[in-house]
């Protein structure tokens, strides 16, 4: 198996990155934009592993699974938020919970 | 004696307390009866404390009482302490007794005032203080009863509170006097700082052995209690509050200007005498300053109509002349003069008061006239008094006071004559101004009838007073006229006769003939002008320059617009340039910025939670290219 260099893995990781950016800032539903969270946090956990590969440490790994669990808590607490405001607003548009400003 | 030196003071104190705290519930007999109890005890005290003293031959003729320690802390440990010496036994008499007999004649005189219970309280508040200020035993006591004092005073002033000109004049009073109180009491602390102690006799001790003659410290320590002297007994340039002062109820002036108040500043330089003597500069401005203020306040006599206002000036120029003695170490005759200044002048004073109490209260001279036949009490009374001012020769008190006073000028060395030459003429212009006040009020036509008629609180203050006017000179009667000695005597002990009078006594009978007869022309000119109205004096006064100097001497020589234009205007234009405090500008700069911040950031929160992840991503690419570059 060829292998890939850390440059060409980082490269992934920001485009994944910035995939999830745009679809955080351009998609109003609130499903959408939380898939759009878990892409840049998978882009995070990229760039960890690769780091690690390259310095042969284990703490990238250890790192992403530190972000996986954080990943999994977020949705659960980001799925029933989404749901609580969808039983409210009758609409999974992020602007019209905009009424939860200060 | 038990020691009870203390309630001279504490019964007035006492009587101000209980009188204060009945806020003129009080029915107005047993206001009268605590207001004019308390003095008449402590009058009663100081009589028994004097008969034991003088019978008693103390060592060094001191007698001390310490009530307690004020406070200690390091080495300043001031007691509440007072001292009975002649000095302050002579004070203690003429403060408690002719304080007592203005209270019995106010007994009468605010009968029909509603703020009697109020009127009695302050001044026994008044007398409290001042006894506090003669007997003290240390300048910090001396200081409490000095502002007592000024607090009384301004009370009393201005008290007949409704009339917004009374306040004014009550208040200029009290910031008149303030600027000498700051001077005196920065005075105190250079004493202080300099020789660890304000214990008066010590203080003295201490100031001879640490300063020599004439030092710059000496000179400053004593400059600075010449300038609160100045203030408390209106001599230039603080004098201005005195004749607006007038604004109180008469019994007030009779006791501010006669017995209290205005002496305390010639207290003062009696009392720390041995300083002056080490600060000859500053003793003998004071002596400059006496003969100004003499001459320039009977030339303002000369020319009021208000008959308080005319007693205001003389009260001005006589403490001039106790000034001028003091200036030239003839520190007895200053406290000789004291005395029987404060019997006539109380005596002018009551007895202006009883006239214009019978006129509804008219002020004027001029609308006087003719009352010597309608109200004869009145009449002999103030003529008493005003044969006492004009120091009429032999046989009132003024006459032998002020003989005492211009001789100790004369002899007093190379500037007396010059010295001597003011008091002369200022002894002219006093008979003449006191004179005019009794030809004008009660001689010529009638223009007045008077009404009521006189108790026995008014008519027994005004015979006592006119016995002690006339006769209480008779203490101290000069060497060529009999010599009697009986007050330098006693005040010897602590105000030594500074030089041997070497002159012959022939030159002291002549300056005393001199100036006898120049008392009587003033008096011959005075009758020419206002009795006979001769003509060529007439034209005299009617020419246009005479009206120009009779102007400005009747405003006082103009210091009020002196001062108004160097200090009262600008210090209100500063004010008003300051109304918004510029300091406290930059403080509320402080505020709006954080408020304009404010309010932009809060633009920012929208609730859009996309706007907020793209200013996270803008922001967070803003850090990490600036980490970069800065690298």
């Amino acid at each position: 198996m060829a292998s890939v260099s850390p440059s060409q893995a980082l490269l992934l990781a920001m485009i994944l990155f910035a995939l999830g950016l745009a679809g955080v800032l351009a998609r109003r539903n609130l499903v959408f934009l939380l898939m759009s969270i878990e892409i840049m946090l998978n882009a995070a956990g990229l760039a960890f592993v690769v780091a690690g590969s390259r310095w042969h440490q284990p703490d990238g790994q250890i790192l992403f699974i530190l972000v996986l669990t954080l990943a999994a808590s977020e949705v659960a607490v980001g799925l029933a938020l989404i749901l609580r405001i969808h039983q409210r607003n009758a609409s999974l548009d992020a602007d019209a919970a905009a009424k939860l400003k200060g | 004696m038990p020691p009870i030196l203390w309630l001279i003071p504490g019964l007035p104190l006492f009587g101000f307390v209980a009188l204060y705290l009945s806020a003129g519930r009080m029915p107005h007999r047993a206001a009268a009866a605590i207001g004019v109890g308390s003095i008449g005890l402590a009058t009663l005290l100081a009589f028994a404390f004097a008969h034991w003293f003088l019978g008693a031959s103390l060592p060094g003729d001191v007698y001390l009482e310490t009530a307690w320690r004020w406070i200690t802390i390091g080495g300043f440990d001031p007691a509440v302490a007072f001292r009975l010496d002649p000095l302050s036994l002579v004070m203690m008499l003429v403060v408690t007794f002719v304080g007592f007999l203005i209270h019995l004649y106010s007994a009468e005189f605010m009968a029909k005032d509603e703020g009697y219970g109020r009127f009695f309280a302050y001044m026994n508040l008044f007398v409290a203080a001042m006894l506090t200020l003669v007997l003290a035993d240390n300048l910090l006591v001396l200081y409490a009863g000095w502002e007592g004092v000024g607090l009384a005073s301004y009370l009393l002033i201005g008290f007949w509170y409704r009339d917004p000109a009374n306040g004014a004049a009550a208040r200029k009073a009290f910031i008149l006097t303030r600027i000498g109180d700051t001077a005196f009491i920065i005075g105190l602390f250079l004493l202080f700082h300099e020789l660890g102690t304000l214990d008066i006799a010590t203080l003295m001790a201490r100031a001879h052995e640490t300063w020599a003659t004439g030092s710059a410290v000496a000179n400053a320590a004593a400059a600075l209690l010449l300038a609160g002297a100045l203030g408390k007994s209106a001599q230039l340039p603080l004098q201005t509050w005195l004749p607006d002062a007038m604004a109180g109820p008469t019994p007030v002036s009779a006791l501010l200007h006669a017995a209290t108040m205005v002496t305390a500043g010639v207290y003062l330089i009696a009392r720390t005498h041995e300083l002056f003597e080490l600060a000859p500069a500053v003793e003998f401005t004071v002596a400059v300053i006496g003969a100004a203020t003499l001459l320039l306040a009977a030339c303002s006599a000369l020319n009021q109509h208000d008959i308080k206002r005319i007693l205001a000036y003389s009260t001005m120029s006589q403490i001039g002349y106790m000034f001028l003695a003091l200036g030239v170490g003839a520190w007895t005759a200053a406290i000789f003069h004291f005395m029987t200044h404060a019997f006539f002048k109380a005596l002018l004073f009551l007895a202006a008061g009883a006239v214009m109490m019978r006129l509804n209260d008219e002020h004027d001279i001029f609308r006087m006239g003719g009352l010597w036949r309608r109200m004869p009490v009145a009449f002999v009374s103030f003529l008493i008094g005003a044969s006492s001012l004009a120091a009429l020769p032999l046989v009132t008190a003024g006459f032998y006071s002020k003989d005492m006073i211009l001789w100790g000028v004369w002899s007093s060395g190379p500037a007396g004559p010059g010295l001597w030459a003011t008091g002369f003429v200022g002894a002219f212009i006093t008979a003449l101004y006191s004179f005019r006040a009794v030809f004008v009020m009660f001689f010529g036509d009638a223009r007045r009838t008077p009404s009521g008629r006189y108790g026995w609180c008014i008519v027994a203050p005004l015979a006592v007073l006119s016995a002690l006017a006339l006769t209480g000179g008779f203490v101290n009667i000069p060497s060529a006229l009999g010599n009697v000695n009986s007050f330098s005597d006693l005040l010897a002990p602590v105000l030594p006769a500074r030089q041997e009078v070497t002159t012959a006594s022939t030159t002291q009978a002549l300056v005393m003939a001199a100036t006898s007869l120049l008392v009587l022309l003033g008096v011959y000119l005075a009758y020419l002008t206002y009795i006979q109205r001769a003509q060529v004096l007439r034209r005299i006064a009617t020419s246009s320059p005479a009206r120009a100097l009779a102007g400005f001497w009747f405003g006082g020589w103009g210091f009020d617009t002196l001062y108004e234009h160097i200090f009262v205007r600008p210090f209100l234009a500063l004010a008003r340039l300051n109304r918004n405090d510029i300091v406290d500008a930059c403080y509320g700069g402080l505020v709006v910025a954080s408020r304009t911040l404010n309010r932009a950031l809060s633009r920012t929160v929208t609730g859009r939670v996309r706007a907020y992840a793209a200013w996270v991503a803008v922001g967070s690419l803003a850090a990490l290219a600036i980490a970069l570059f800065l690298q």
